[in-house]
């Protein structure tokens, strides 16, 4: 187990100086950071200048390296547009889109479990069939179309949500801004969770419709009806816990779909979390602070499948084996 | 051993889900009665301030107003600082911080500041920081250009101040505007963490980046950059025109969004306003469109070192014939600029009324017949896709419109990030380039678009077709230092004759500018063509 854990660890940083080198590769091809940072009338040799100034003529292997030392530290650089570290505009940042996740994993959850299971015990009823159809167009609608109108019906037209922006928040622990507990917070976070929610909500349902489907033909299903054991029970424990392994596999894998949605979401709704501010950075060649939302992303990734894999290692056996060898 | 082990695991988690709801629902509650308090307290307090809720799609990058010169930062400037002149709807000077300016000689040009005014800080405002200003406006990158003809300032009295030029200089009102005076005794020093407050610094901390103390209509309650910010009405301010207590500003990017956070009523001015949006907006009951020609003149530089074709006149001004101003601007631009026949807008002293768009496929024709070029030429191009409004739809329309005449143009669009080292690099024969003169006057554009390419002088920096006439750089110069008005517009009007003769270059439109309201206030009395509404004159009815 410890030598699965640590090659799990190496690997994970492999997979770390894999993700910063490309970031940093894609940083000194992007653009002039130096432009968006001066009026047009600054003369070229000073904007030189700047560039030197700020490291940006240095070899890449150099400004790499010098980048590398720097994380080990925790510093992940300079953004322009902040004027401050980036790691530290990003973990301000963090809390939205935390946030923002949150409820929408929530959303999928408190409904893709009861909309899946009731699809696959009655498949033939009309409101499964509903379910089913509407799920379809979930999928192929995309989310900033989804977000878009959202806000047309219920901002523009009816008038009972906010159109942009989390509205009031509260400071806990110090540094994390909540919307989750003021009720301006709360109606600003609807229409952004259900729109985030809505490319992953019909997948669930989807596939613990036809997991759970599969489950209820298997023969142990079979012999509970036999033995008489109440429908809710067979459904409930016999059925739906089967179905849920492999859902939750698949979900841990959704949630890096997830953030690549937030930032879909969050520049529609003008949502100041990561991905927002990750869609600016980049339009504004802010590219130091570009590389570090990479990585930090990189990070949480990264972290989260290693200890999913791990975690997997401790409670199935044959994963454990497969580590040994 | 395996289902036990998932049982335990599900308990757990069914556990650890109750504990999260109910800890949900509680600070739920809790939460909604602090919102109730707070609701009742702000209603009780303040019955009658007037929040104006604006959204632009930029956000200015700092509070220091001589840290970047971009229209973000100047529409801030306006708001939390006060110029000494500032330009009307019609490009006239009005005092503001100075109430009159007299010329004493060719260089010299003095200032009478108004009496009485007071910084945000408390303290009063004199000549003083004027000279302070001025001294820090030639230290910064962005701003040590425009203001290279001064020599500096000096202080008459306690309220009267001299400009003093190198050279006669007619532009000295022009670069008052850009004079905002900043609070001397403020930015003297040296802040907390050891560094000299008047430090100016691009992308690191500085104390000038965060605080302020102008003596504009509005203080800085709050800023979170990028995501909002609180202005409050300075009370001791001067003008008491507008009646706007508090700006909340928050930046919208997405203009879907800004538009429908105006229709929603959840904010009650946005700007720009979107070609796409204008005519919803405008039929939309209790809101108001406010649009105005712009001085952001879009155009093809045409590099005739790289291309031989293009260094033939006959082709240029075929180019220039065959090119559809009107057609572009009513089809793509959805009426949304206004077409242009030479480099300054109405407005401009060097603006020529006689030079319109002229669009005659068959004269393009019969003059590409005579060109060395009968059976036309290949051609390369760059423009970028997210700069200026339609740029990538405007650029395939010009490709398509060369086609009739037999220039072959392929043309590459990238994004603005990736497209000025593209375009510092001359990669294309035909490069786009859209430029507001910073100045408001027409010498700017002939400094940077038209004259020869110097490296020395810095002159034609931008001009990347390598056009060079050498009397456009003697009229150019010679108007730089003529303080006679009239002289000067003569000379300027010369420079775009000759521009437009020999299509140095070709002009497409000036992009026009809006704003949307809501109907009860007086927005476009606030407006203007440079892009910063005085928002301290804003009247909410």
């Amino acid at each position: 187990m410890f030598a699965f854990t640590v090659k799990r660890i190496l690997q994970a940083v492999m997979v770390m100086l894999i993700i910063s080198f490309i970031g940093f590769a894609i940083k000194h091809n992007f653009g002039d950071p130096v432009r968006d940072l001066v009026g047009e009338r600054v003369t070229p040799a000073e904007r030189a200048a700047m560039r030197d100034k700020l490291g940006l003529n240095d070899p890449f292997m150099v400004q790499y390296v010098r980048f590398l030392g720097n994380a080990m530290h925790g510093d992940l650089g300079q953004s322009y547009f902040f004027k401050k570290p980036a790691a530290h505009v990003i973990v301000k940042k963090a809390p939205a889109t935390l946030e923002l996740v949150f409820c929408a994993a929530l959303l999928i959850i408190v409904l893709s479990v009861p909309l899946g299971i009731y699809a696959a015990i009655k498949p033939k009823s009309w409101f499964s069939r509903c379910i089913m159809g509407t799920s379809i167009i979930g999928v192929s609608m995309p989310v900033f179309l989804t977000a878009i109108l959202l806000i047309y019906i219920f901002s523009v037209e009816l008038h009972w949500l906010p159109s942009f922006g989390r509205g009031e928040t509260v400071r806990i622990l110090g540094w994390w801004d909540t919307g989750l507990l003021t009720l301006d917070g709360l109606k600003h976070l609807i229409m952004p969770s259900i729109a985030l929610s809505s490319i992953m909500l019909p997948l669930f349902i989807r596939l613990i419709r036809s997991e759970m489907m599969e489950v209820l033909e298997t023969e142990y299903v079979k012999y509970a009806w036999a033995k008489g054991v109440k429908p809710s029970r067979v459904w409930l424990i016999h059925a739906f816990k089967n179905t849920l392994l492999p859902v939750i596999t698949v979900g841990g894998v959704q949630l890096g779909i997830m953030v690549a949605f937030t930032i879909l979401t969050e520049t529609v709704f003008q949502w100041q979390g990561m991905g927002s501010m990750f869609i600016e950075s980049v339009e504004r060649s802010d590219t130091s602070l570009m590389v570090a939302y990479l990585v930090f992303v990189g990070i949480i990734f990264v972290l989260v499948n290693t200890l999913v894999d791990i975690i997997y290692g401790l409670v199935n056996p044959t994963v454990r084996v497969a580590g040994r060898k | 051993m395996k289902l036990s082990t998932f049982k335990s695991a599900g308990k757990f988690s069914l556990l650890l889900l109750t504990i999260v709801v109910s800890a949900m629902l509680l600070v739920g509650c809790a939460g909604e009665e602090k919102k109730d308090d707070a609701g009742e307290k702000a209603e009780t307090a303040t019955p009658t301030q007037i929040t104006l809720k604006l959204a632009m799609d930029a956000d200015p990058v700092s509070l220091d107003p001589q840290v970047q010169l971009s229209g973000g930062m100047l529409q801030l400037s306006h708001m939390v600082y006060d110029s000494l002149v500032r330009y009307d709807q019609d490009m006239n000077f009005v005092p503001r911080l100075a109430t009159k300016w007299e010329r004493i000689d060719d260089r010299t040009m003095r200032f009478h500041l108004r009496e009485g005014v007071k910084f945000h800080s408390g303290n009063d405002f004199t000549a003083e920081d004027v000279v302070f200003s001025l001294n820090r406006l030639k230290r910064s990158e962005d701003f040590k250009g425009l203001f290279e003809p001064f020599t500096g300032a000096e202080i008459v009295d306690a309220h009267t101040v001299d400009l003093i030029t190198k050279d006669p200089y007619g532009l000295v009102l022009n670069m008052a505007t850009y004079i905002f005076p900043l609070d001397k005794k403020f930015y003297t020093g040296t802040d907390e963490k050891g560094k000299p407050k008047d430090m100016i610094l691009k992308t690191d901390y500085s104390f000038a980046n965060v605080n302020e103390s102008g003596t504009g209509p509005f203080t800085v309650t709050s800023r979170e950059q990028g995501v909002k910010l609180v202005l409050t009405r300075f009370a001791d301010y001067w003008d008491k025109t507008g009646n706007i207590d508090k700006i909340v500003f928050t930046p919208i990017k997405n203009d879907a969004t800004r538009v429908a956070a105006l229709l929603s009523g959840d904010v009650d001015f946005i700007m720009p306003v979107p070609p796409q949006d204008l005519e919803r907006i405008q039929s939309t009951d209790g809101l108001q469109l406010v649009t105005m020609s712009g001085s952001r003149l879009i155009s093809y530089q045409l590099n005739g070192e790289r291309n031989p074709a293009l260094a033939d006149p006959k082709v240029r001004l075929a180019m220039a014939y065959a090119y559809d101003n009107h057609g572009v601007v009513d089809k793509i631009m959805k009426g949304f600029a206004t077409a242009a026949g030479q480099m300054s807008p109405r407005g401009y002293v060097g603006h020529v009324e006689e030079l319109a768009p002229r669009f005659d496929l068959d004269k393009a024709k019969a003059l590409m017949a005579e060109s060395g070029f009968p059976n036309g030429f290949e051609a390369t191009m760059i423009a970028p896709n997210n700069r200026y409004v339609n740029d990538e739809k405007i650029s395939e329309a010009f490709v398509s419109m060369m086609s009739k005449i037999g220039i072959k143009i392929s043309l590459k669009t990238m994004p603005k990030a990736q497209y000025w080292d593209q375009y510092d690099a001359q990669v294309a024969d035909i490069q786009m380039l859209g430029w507001h003169a910073d100045t408001e006057d027409s010498g700017n554009f002939y400094e940077f678009l038209s004259m020869c390419r110097n490296a020395e002088t810095g002159y034609g920096q931008y001009n990347s077709g390598n056009y060079c006439n050498a009397r456009v750089d003697e009229l150019t110069i010679a108007a730089q230092t003529e303080t006679d008005t009239d002289k000067r517009a003569a000379m300027c009007k010369e420079v775009e004759k000759i521009q437009y003769d020999e299509a140095g270059y070709i002009p497409l439109h000036w992009q026009n500018l809006s704003w949307a309201s809501k109907d009860n206030m007086n927005t476009s009395e606030v407006v203007n063509v440079m892009n910063f509404p005085y928002f301290g004159d804003l009247i909410v009815k």
